[in-house]
């Protein structure tokens, strides 16, 4: 497959959040947000229940896609940071580490400049630990081991979704 | 691919409805966002021209419930079916979990059914998928209108691998949940397999 399976752990999920939770801080953001290329979202902090975050995800995810495919029709290999500016609230869209797209949500108390600094700081932690992430998955996969949930399902469980 | 989050004890996969243009795809989605409870849906999303052409897809997330403690999401997205926009219509087939197939039934749509089914087959190998080889079924729309082909020609046509099939009306609805059902338990029965 193109693209191997996407998991998270609680241990490389805390420390996304340390991370994510720190840049919003030091970039004086609202809301910061990753999500996967697919649009999945993988993790939120700040204000995030005043915003729609399941569908953000997926629009920025067709944005992304969206802007890609752009890219490589003049040759290019991707955008690899995306701004939308607006009266009062700006987003920040970057790839980080070729697969997960980080979303900053700022306004006038923050600055482009700020968070671009700040983005960029916090792209190299977030890399380091989606590879190790990414390592950990294909360790596990390989060694056999299974502690994935859906392994013991029966019919009944998944029939019992759509009673 | 499925997105499984241990921390949050989620598993999320993506179903895309493909067909060609007009075929019922974005009503198939309406028709779920109307029937289903409001706690077990998000906002539907449909990025489309005024005249309500799809532009680029529409989007709605489902919660279908918990499997052994995990809670199951779909996301439903839709392709836009004009032949011109084929461009969008590969960048929303990457991850795909499942496919839905939704062929419109009318005689003079046939080429069309064709066409689109074949132009699935080729998107999705540029994603590295085999159509053959991920969850599939297919969907015979518009079974209410007077000029249709026959369940036969169509399944000799669009489905020769003998995937789940159904007859449906999605503006009535007649047809809809069977064929969400149907792939998203292939779906989960993939995941069982762990592949």
């Amino acid at each position: 497959m193109s693209n191997p399976q996407m998991v998270m752990y609680d241990e490389e999920f805390k420390q996304i959040n340390v991370v994510i939770e720190k840049l919003l801080r030091e970039a004086n953001s609202k809301v910061i947000f990753l999500v996967d290329k697919n649009g999945q979202l993988i993790s939120g902090v700040g204000d995030i229940e005043q915003f729609d975050t399941t569908s953000l995800a997926s629009l920025t995810a067709g944005n992304i896609a969206a802007t890609g495919g752009m890219a490589k029709l003049i040759g290019e290999k991707e955008f690899s940071i995306l701004f939308h500016e607006g009266e009062k609230d700006n987003l920040h869209i970057s790839i980080v580490g070729g697969r997960v797209i980080l979303v900053v949500l700022f306004d006038n108390r923050s600055s482009l400049g700020l968070v671009r600094l700040r983005v960029k700081k916090a792209s190299d932690e977030l890399t380091t630990i989606f590879n190790r992430l990414l390592e950990k998955a294909e360790e596990k996969e390989k060694s056999g081991e299974t502690d994935f949930p859906f392994a013991e399902i029966t019919d009944d469980d998944i029939d019992n979704l759509f009673s | 691919m499925s997105f499984i989050n241990y921390a949050s004890r989620e598993i999320n996969c993506k179903i895309v409805y493909y067909g060609p243009g007009l075929c019922g795809k974005t009503t198939n989605l309406q028709f779920v966002y109307q029937k289903t409870a409001p706690d077990a849906k998000g906002k539907m999303i449909s990025l489309a021209t005024e005249t309500e052409r799809t532009l680029f897809f529409d989007f709605l997330p489902l919660a279908l419930g918990e499997i052994r403690g995990f809670k199951t999401r779909f996301h439903l997205y839709t392709v836009p079916g004009q032949v011109f926009y084929d461009a969008s219509r590969k960048l929303i087939l990457k991850g795909v979990d499942g496919v839905v197939f939704v062929a419109d039934s009318q005689e003079e749509r046939m080429d069309a059914n064709i066409e689109s089914l074949e132009n699935l087959r080729i998107n999705l190998e540029e994603q590295g998928y085999n159509l053959d080889k991920i969850p599939y079924v297919v969907q015979y729309n518009k079974r209410d209108l007077p000029n249709v082909v026959s369940v036969e020609e169509l399944r000799r046509e669009l489905n020769p691998t003998d995937v789940p099939e159904f007859e449906a009306c999605a503006s009535t609805g007649e047809g809809v949940f069977e064929t969400l059902k149907a792939v998203a338990k292939l779906i989960l029965v993939d995941l069982k397999k762990g592949k």
